[in-house]
């Protein structure tokens, strides 16, 4: 926070694009009751009409939906492999090009720019709003599985008769397994959240440009951003933020009733799971209402640490030697597996590369439009090349270790203690539990559960607050300082879908939905890594 | 009786706090008090600028103009948030601490603001600190 009685000298000499747009000027103030609020037209209908149709399609027509949404993502995942992977590619070497570039030194907001948060607190929000909770659940589990049935159809860990295999292919298939792994959480998925944000940080904070994922575009569509193909692309975006996040807490609330239950034997009951959500979406709508650093910032550092002490006591009380020759040979592995894993043409492991693969580059490709706003939001005052270090090596390393000490200690229980507790929650696919179960073998099981279920809890929330602030920005048109009432309704909303979803069944439709605009977006994004080299070049030396 | 007044203003709904800029106006002139316009932006394009050195430029602008036209003695105050919709705090710790405000002259229509000021906000304003509050309706 800085302060001014002063008006301040004029930042030097800016590359603010010349437009006549006025941030704000689509935008309606309708009264709804007492309340004010402050939406851009037609995005806010657009978007909040849309959901509505959808929710009410795939409740409705549930057997449709079911059909239509759950084959179209597959579909495109499998049909359009290469669309996906050539753009995650493309995304890496682009990200990795402006680290050496000299358009590194550009900094967000222009030369006279600062930080306005300190590096724990930008980690903290950027790794609870991205990818939380997936860490947690596939923590534990992917390493396994990847190394049960690595990538590459090679043998895995365990022979025909489920024994342990010798030597030197446990060996292998745990370097293979840990490289398929860290492929899904590294350098790809974090190049892609570092794509959009840098985009919209850049045509937001140097540009002058509203922060709505339109403004990106201005050096391919010119004027017409601020037209349909501006409403368009903002209202597909804030619909997928919403989608996806709905649906993730319709399955969290699940999740979360199964761990419960597995902790403590409480029935898992719709009661329950609909609890879950009303809990999640009460603290989300504190979040907000508490403000992006009196809630957001706060919960996602509280989380932070929780996270780093489960890790610390995984560290600790798991496989700890192990851990570390895991850790250095799983990176070692990742690097040397790396132009063979994103290699798209005559792939013959489709249950690895379609299976998993595919499905987390439409996955996180869907999520950065409200990933990579969120971090345009706080990174002002950071160099494109200290930025990219930070959006996408740091946490690619920091991955690495998440999974090298959850998954590590889960295939060292299975290898060295004979203990199938996860394995079986690999064949019963229930994700939900293999962290419970891996703890299981741990000192003070009931406690690090208890740990476990309120850190996916408060990830869920951390989502849902940050998504709720995107999805209010977007649809008031790139305004930060709409009435707080707008975001208390999106953070509602999303807790009555998915209790809505939940209810009548239709999650599954609807978040299947919500991962294919993954594809889209996937083409879309790759040219905003044009719009990125063009806004840079533009900026004064 | 008052010597500062602290007057929160936001620069795209003047017109709809014409009344209370009229009233801190009044009340200036007649206890030779000096008024300060609080302004709060975020480093984000708003619809008034396109980063906060434009809004601390307008800002000022605004309160010369104030000063000018009603012969008072004014100062601007430009406070940069990375949350504007949810200013109240640090305006309140502003006008507490930098400004030294005895008064706060708000109006009623200002956004999100005056409903917190006469809220749960307003009483802990009442009860800790000297500051008398003027919501004009």
């Amino acid at each position: 926070m800085t302060m001014s009685s002063e008006p301040q000298t004029p930042a030097a000499p800016s590359a603010e694009i010349d437009t006549d747009y006025l941030i704000g000027q689509d935008n309606i103030q309708p009264s709804i009751g007492p309340l004010k609020v402050d939406i851009h037209n037609p995005v806010f209908a657009l978007t909040a009409g849309s959901v509505i149709a959808l929710v009410l399609f795939c409740l409705i027509f549930d057997k449709i939906a079911a059909d239509i949404f759950g084959a179209l993502r597959p579909w495109l995942t499998t049909q359009f492999d290469w669309v996906f992977a050539i753009s995650m590619n493309i995304f890496v070497i682009f990200c990795l090009y402006l680290i050496v570039s000299p358009l590194g030194r550009i900094k967000i907001g222009g030369k006279s720019a600062t930080p306005e948060y300190s590096y724990p607190a930008w980690f903290s929000m950027l790794f609870a709003a991205g990818m939380g909770i997936g860490l947690v659940f596939y923590g534990v589990l992917e390493p396994l599985n990847h190394s049960l049935t690595p990538s590459f159809n090679q043998p895995g860990i365990l022979d025909a008769n489920g024994n342990v295999a010798d030597a030197a292919t446990v060996d292998a298939a745990i370097k293979l397994g840990m490289a398929s792994t860290i492929f899904h959480w590294g350098l790809h998925p974090w190049a892609c959240y570092s794509v959009v944000a840098l985009a919209l940080g850049i045509f937001a904070y140097n540009k002058g440009l509203p922060l709505t994922i339109r403004s990106a575009f201005y050096p391919i569509l010119g004027e017409r951003v601020w037209g349909w193909p501006g409403h368009l692309l903002d209202s597909l975006a804030a619909l997928a933020t919403l989608a996806g996040l709905a649906t993730s807490l319709g399955y969290g609330s699940s999740q979360a009733a199964a761990g419960l239950h597995y902790v403590f034997g409480i029935e898992a009951t719709i009661e329950l799971q609909v609890s879950i959500i009303i809990v999640v979406t009460g603290l989300a709508i504190t979040s907000v209402v508490r403000g992006l650093d009196g809630g957001v910032k706060i919960l996602s550092e509280a989380n932070m640490l929780l996270a780093l002490a489960l890790f610390l006591f995984v560290l600790i009380f798991g496989a700890t030697s192990g851990i570390l020759g895991i850790f250095v040979e799983g990176l070692v592995a990742y690097g040397v597996n790396l132009p063979a894993l994103s290699n798209w043409v005559g792939r013959d492991d489709g249950y690895y590369f379609h299976g998993w693969t595919t499905f987390y580059w439409a996955w996180w490709i869907a999520w950065s439009p409200f990933v990579g706003m969120f971090i345009a939001r706080v990174s002002l005052g950071r160099s494109v090349r200290e930025f990219i270090i930070c959006v996408l090596l740091i946490p690619t390393l920091a991955c690495v270790m998440w999974m090298a000490v959850f998954g590590g200690t889960a295939i060292s229980q299975l290898v060295n203690d004979g203990y199938t507790g996860v394995q079986q929650t690999i064949a019963n696919w229930t994700p939900e539990l293999s962290l419970f179960h891996m703890l299981e073998l741990l000192p003070l099981p009931m406690f690090t559960s208890v740990v476990g279920i309120v850190l996916v809890l408060v990830f869920f929330v951390t989502s849902s607050d940050s998504g709720s602030l995107v999805v209010d920005t977007i649809c008031a048109g790139g305004k930060v300082d709409a009435p707080m009432p707008q975001r208390v309704f999106w953070a509602s909303f999303e807790g009555l879908i998915a209790i809505a979803l939940l209810l009548g069944g239709g999650l599954g439709s609807l978040q299947a939905l919500a991962i294919a605009t993954g594809f889209p977006f996937a083409i879309v994004t790759v040219s905003m890594c044009y719009c990125i080299w063009h806004g840079l070049r533009t900026e004064p030396a | 009786m008052y010597s500062n007044i602290m007057v929160p203003v936001s620069l795209a709904h003047i017109d709809q706090i014409d009344k209370a800029l009229k009233v801190a106006a009044d009340l200036a002139r007649h206890y030779g008090a000096k008024v300060h316009y609080v302004g709060v932006t975020s480093a984000l394009p708003s619809e008034i600028a396109h980063n906060a050195e434009e809004y601390a430029e307008k800002l000022k602008a605004f309160a010369k103009e104030q000063a000018s036209a009603n012969n008072i003695n004014a100062e601007p105050h430009t406070l940069i948030s990375h949350d504007p919709a949810v200013e109240l705090d640090l305006v309140l710790e502003h006008a507490e601490e930098t400004i030294c405000a005895d008064l706060v002259v708000v109006a009623s229509h200002l956004p999100s603001f005056a409903d917190h000021l006469t809220g749960s906000h307003g009483g802990h304003l009442a009860s800790h600190s000297q500051i008398s509050v003027f919501v004009v309706r």
